[in-house]
């Protein structure tokens, strides 16, 4: 093993993060027009309820088949399984708070440990005033079966469980993100 | 086998609630963060190539038909992961205010001026050793409403992707000797010195472009990685 290296600290984005970081295909994980793609939409709020309107989310997942066209994933790289799906996504918050990402339904993962990890999203926060990226995770309401087996979801207080679930909306999911406070959505250390 | 991405030392990344930068007040989680064994999403990440790269957005200088004022650098280094390893094929993107400390920005409307040949933003990916290079132009410094007379000290947004989700980096560069270090909760956040110092880039007279570009050297490192079994039914490896 070779000499260890001291890390490069993390730093906020600051409130300009547009310039450097909007992609005008950001929001699209896959492309419009994709067979089964919907919007998952949310807002971000403050510790005083306040709409954060200078925000980033960053979502990565698996294809519909619950695979990665990545070289680390043991199973190997697979091309994805839908045409044009980048399983990356990236929103910057509007005036309002809003996020939006257009995707399609991640396939469920085998965990290391031998069982198996609900379809979710990780999610980053990056923002003003966040010194270093918030980690999440999104999953989906209407897959209570796979859900309540969840590795990850189970290890999480069962009380708290609720602010990483994504709820049925018309188009597709709503899912806020709390950075603080009442219903704070639950942040992960990787 | 999943390579398994060790945390850095507690010391080297700020802390999320950190008052004296005023706006982490009210976004700093309160909760303690819950840890998360990773897993194939996290050792996994987006690997975003040559298809979001134009033609001169290495090249700030040259992204208009004139040439922005300032005095014109050049900023180039290595990404490596904490074992020393290069981060290839890897996008780099970076911002920055102008000459005069002023983005381009409509929430940025301090009174210095903007610059017609000047929009800040610049993208690159490392080669085969993780190297990337820019050039652009010296940012100003510029006031901002945290503290009484709080100055932020130039610097370049700097936002890293690795090659898996645990490896994402977003941070800033900043100059040898600036007088306004001492003044900054963003810089001063990084509670290890010596991490802090990590942040600043060297003056690097050998890669100057001689009567052309002064230069500076940015190396950043990412998470480093060891390598655990992995179980799985279909393995086909």
């Amino acid at each position: 093993m070779s000499e260890r290296l001291g890390g490069t600290p993390a730093q906020t984005v600051g409130p300009y993060l547009h310039i450097g970081l909007r992609w005008p295909d950001g929001p699209y994980v896959v492309p419009e027009g994709t067979p089964g793609a919907f919007w998952i939409r949310g807002r971000i709020f403050d510790g005083t309820g306040a709409a954060v309107v200078d925000a980033m989310v960053e979502s990565w997942q698996a294809d519909p088949d619950g695979r990665f066209d990545h070289p680390d994933d043991p199973r190997g790289a697979r091309p994805p399984a839908v045409p044009g799906f980048r399983g990356f996504g990236r929103s910057e918050t509007d005036g309002q708070g809003w996020y939006r990402l257009l995707t399609v339904k991640p396939g469920p993962l085998p965990d290391p440990d031998g069982g198996t990890e609900a379809p979710h999203l990780s999610l980053s926060v990056l923002g003003r005033g966040l010194l270093h990226r918030l980690v999440t995770r999104l999953y989906f309401a209407d897959e209570p079966a796979a859900n309540a087996v969840d590795p990850v979801l189970r290890g999480v207080d069962a009380d708290r469980r609720e602010t990483l679930l994504a709820s049925p909306a018309p188009d597709g999911f709503r899912f806020d993100i709390r950075l603080q406070g009442d219903r704070e959505t639950v942040f992960f250390a990787v | 086998m999943l390579p398994n991405y060790r945390p850095d030392d507690v010391d080297v990344h700020p802390p999320l609630l950190s008052p004296g930068y005023r706006s982490t007040v009210a976004r700093a989680p309160r909760q303690p963060l819950t840890y998360l064994p990773q897993r194939l999403t996290e050792i996994t990440g987006p690997l975003l190539g040559e298809g979001r790269l134009g033609e001169h957005d290495h090249d700030l200088t040259r992204q208009h038909d004139g040439e922005p004022q300032g005095q014109r650098i050049i900023v180039h280094g290595r990404v490596r992961d904490g074992d020393g390893r290069p981060v290839s094929g890897s996008l780099v993107e970076i911002w920055q205010a102008n000459a005069a400390g002023r983005y381009r920005h409509a929430s940025d409307t301090w009174p210095a001026p903007l610059d017609p040949y000047f929009d800040g933003v610049g993208r690159a990916l490392t080669d085969d050793q993780g190297h990337y290079r820019f050039v652009t132009v010296q940012p100003g410094a510029y006031p901002w409403r945290n503290h009484d007379n709080a100055w932020r000290p130039a610097h370049i947004h700097f936002s890293l992707f690795g090659r898996a989700f645990t490896q994402r980096l977003v941070t800033q560069m900043y100059f040898p000797g600036d007088p306004l270090f001492f003044q900054d909760p963003i810089f001063n956040s990084v509670p290890d010195p010596d991490a802090r110092q990590r942040m600043v880039a060297r003056y690097d007279h050998a890669s100057t472009a001689p009567e052309w570009a002064l230069a500076y050297e940015f190396d950043i490192v990412l998470r480093g990685r060891e390598s655990t079994p992995f179980e799985d039914g279909d393995d086909d490896e």
